[in-house]
């Protein structure tokens, strides 16, 4: 099988989001970058899919030069070529040109599965890997918990409101996935060296021309909702005044 | 202008999710004086679900012909019916920020060519058919200010950040039948829907929800856990580490990459409160954090914390609640002895 994986670089937040000056982007002065936990998934997904039926996973990102940082923690896990779609730096791209950019590669080269995580966790448009499919005319399934492939086709499967429900597609095809889909391996040192050296294609992203899509204006970081916690007691001391609570909150029959 | 509404159904009732979003839908409508017109995927001639009029629908466009589930086929329908909406500028369709609105809307936004802005929590009319919106970014922890101008609207709701409200006078929901016309391909991609293998109750509609971090220690340290949320009524739910060091499968897990809930009550045991992890449950109407740490952040955001090792705390609760069950047994008898 022949796999797309493809992956957007986001900083790694921890405790506290901070803007910048502009707020138009979160702060990354003190902060690392990472792919998101659904696209880990996506690039272990593929790479157990190769080691089962041959062939070979291609890692994409559309981004800023040091996006291929990520590109190459993918390559450790056992992707084995990267291609780097390049944007200006500080540059953000919306998922309208952003499936255009994606479709301009897969539809080069002949993947029989393009895997994407199922929404990028900075801006969560939810929407890229169906404009994809589109795009290259091609059935898509979202939000996928399991994946099975049996000859030309591919089983798909989520749970939705405590039902199970699975997609059959022929391949070739676009799914997207979440977390929990697998428990991703951690890159084995073979790996990580193999990733330090190996090339990655740069394959300039030109300015498409005014794509109409949702326009930013700024960010905001909501004020924080709760107030001061009342403190209810230590221990098991702390009982009867929590009993209280929950009959006041009302969830006690 | 017409806002319709995506409402997805949950049996014959229309689901929570929806709701939300008939909510917001209703909202934008009015500050744009006109009315809701809801979507559903079903017969004509089945009876309406009664939520449809009460959150405000003054139209039901019933889409018969698509059997199941399949999300390009819904697109599609919804994009016929844009496509016939009368030709005033600036038609909105809204859907639930749910797994099937997502990828219905993104499969309108695909044939349409027309941008979907995701998870809204506020939107209202700016100049000649544009909106301004704000939506979730982060999952919540991060809000978008935008602007969005294009022929039609594709918003998704933020189901979190808006709850659902009945409207103050019910919608006449007049009912139109629709047979859109769906091609093969369509029709390629559709559900087949099976019982889910474990878990009756569901995460994301659970009215309690006991949540357990990584203070619970070990896979076995959940019987408490489990025991309180059995008796709340509730389920339990789980942070990112729980499910990492494999003591509780990933659907259990509540955040940004695992399910958000809205509960009216959430019990935080031995969770410190990572970010991803409040991108999940800023949803619950009160919190309440129970920790050995009363400087974690789950400590100090919730509503009521208590300082405590959840294995002395929960099996005392436990204790307290059973007691106060039997004493209202206790109570109901002799009311009955003495009636």
């Amino acid at each position: 099988m022949e796999i797309l994986v493809c992956v957007k670089r986001v900083p790694t937040v921890g405790g506290v989001l901070t803007l910048t000056a502009d707020e138009r982007a979160i702060d990354t002065k003190t902060s690392g970058f990472t792919i998101s936990p659904h696209e880990e998934c996506a690039v272990e997904e593929a790479v157990r899919l190769v080691e089962r039926f041959g062939g070979s996973v291609t890692v994409a990102s559309l981004g800023p030069v040091a996006a291929e940082e990520q590109l190459r923690a993918c390559l450790a896990l056992g992707a084995s070529a990267a291609v780097l779609l390049e944007t200006a730096d500080g540059v953000e791209t919306g998922p309208i040109a952003t499936a255009a950019a994606l479709h301009a590669l897969a539809a080069a080269g002949s993947f029989d599965l393009v895997l994407l995580g199922n929404e990028a966790s900075d801006t969560g448009d939810y929407q890229v890997g169906i404009r994809l499919a589109h795009l290259l005319g091609r059935p898509a399934a979202t939000g996928i918990k399991a994946i099975s492939v049996s000859g030309s086709s591919l089983s798909a499967s989520r749970t939705y409101r405590g039902v199970v429900e699975t997609f059959t597609l022929p391949l070739p095809c676009v799914v997207t996935v979440k977390e929990g889909i697998n428990l991703p391996r951690y890159p084995s040192l073979p790996g990580r060296l193999r990733a330090k050296r190996a090339s990655i294609a740069r394959v300039p992203v030109a300015g498409s021309g005014p794509v109409t899509d949702v326009l930013m204006t700024r960010l905001r970081v909501p004020a924080a909702p709760r107030k001061q916690a009342t403190v209810l007691g230590r221990g098991a001391e702390a009982v009867p005044a929590l009993v209280s609570v929950l009959a006041e909150i009302g969830v006690l029959s | 202008m017409t806002v319709f509404c995506l409402a997805e159904l949950d049996g014959d009732a229309v689901a929570d999710a929806s709701l939300r979003a008939l909510t917001f839908a209703r909202g934008l409508a009015a500050s744009a004086a006109t009315g809701v017109a809801a979507v559903i995927f079903r017969a004509p001639d089945l009876a309406l679900p009664p939520e449809l009029a009460a959150y405000g629908a003054g139209d039901v466009f019933a889409v018969a012909g698509v059997d199941g589930y399949a999300p390009q086929a819904w697109g599609r329908a919804l994009a016929e019916l844009l496509d016939g909406a009368a030709s005033s500028p600036g038609h909105v369709v809204v859907a639930a920020g749910t797994e099937r609105g997502h990828e219905v809307l993104a499969h309108l936004g695909a044939i349409t060519g027309l941008p979907l802005a995701a998870n809204c929590v506020a939107a209202s009319p700016a100049g000649a058919g544009g909106l301004e919106i704000v939506r979730q970014r982060w999952a919540g922890l991060l809000l978008e200010d935008a602007a969005l101008d294009a022929p039609a609207a594709l918003l998704t709701v933020a189901t979190d950040a808006v709850a659902p409200e009945p409207a103050a006078e019910p919608g006449a929901a007049v009912v139109h039948a629709v047979s859109p016309s769906v091609s093969d391909a369509d029709l390629v991609v559709r559900a087949a829907e099976s019982p889910a293998s474990a878990g009756g109750a569901s995460l994301a509609t659970a009215r309690v929800v006991v949540g357990g971090g990584r203070g619970v220690g070990s896979a076995d340290g959940f019987a408490p856990l489990e025991e309180l949320a059995g008796l709340l009524g509730g389920v339990v739910g789980v942070s990112r580490v729980v499910t990492s060091e494999g003591w509780r499968p990933h659907s259990m897990q509540v955040g940004q990459t695992g399910t958000k809930i809205t509960p009216d009550l959430y019990l935080a045991c031995g969770i410190s409160g990572a970010i991803q992890h409040f991108a999940g449950c800023a949803g619950a109407k009160h919190i309440i954090a129970i920790n050995t740490d009363p400087s974690a952040p789950m400590m100090t955001r919730a509503d009521y914390a208590v300082v405590g090792d959840l294995h002395a705390v929960l099996p005392a609760l436990i204790e307290a609640l059973r007691a106060r069950a039997l004493g209202g047994v206790c109570l109901a008898e002799r009311v009955r002895e003495r009636a």
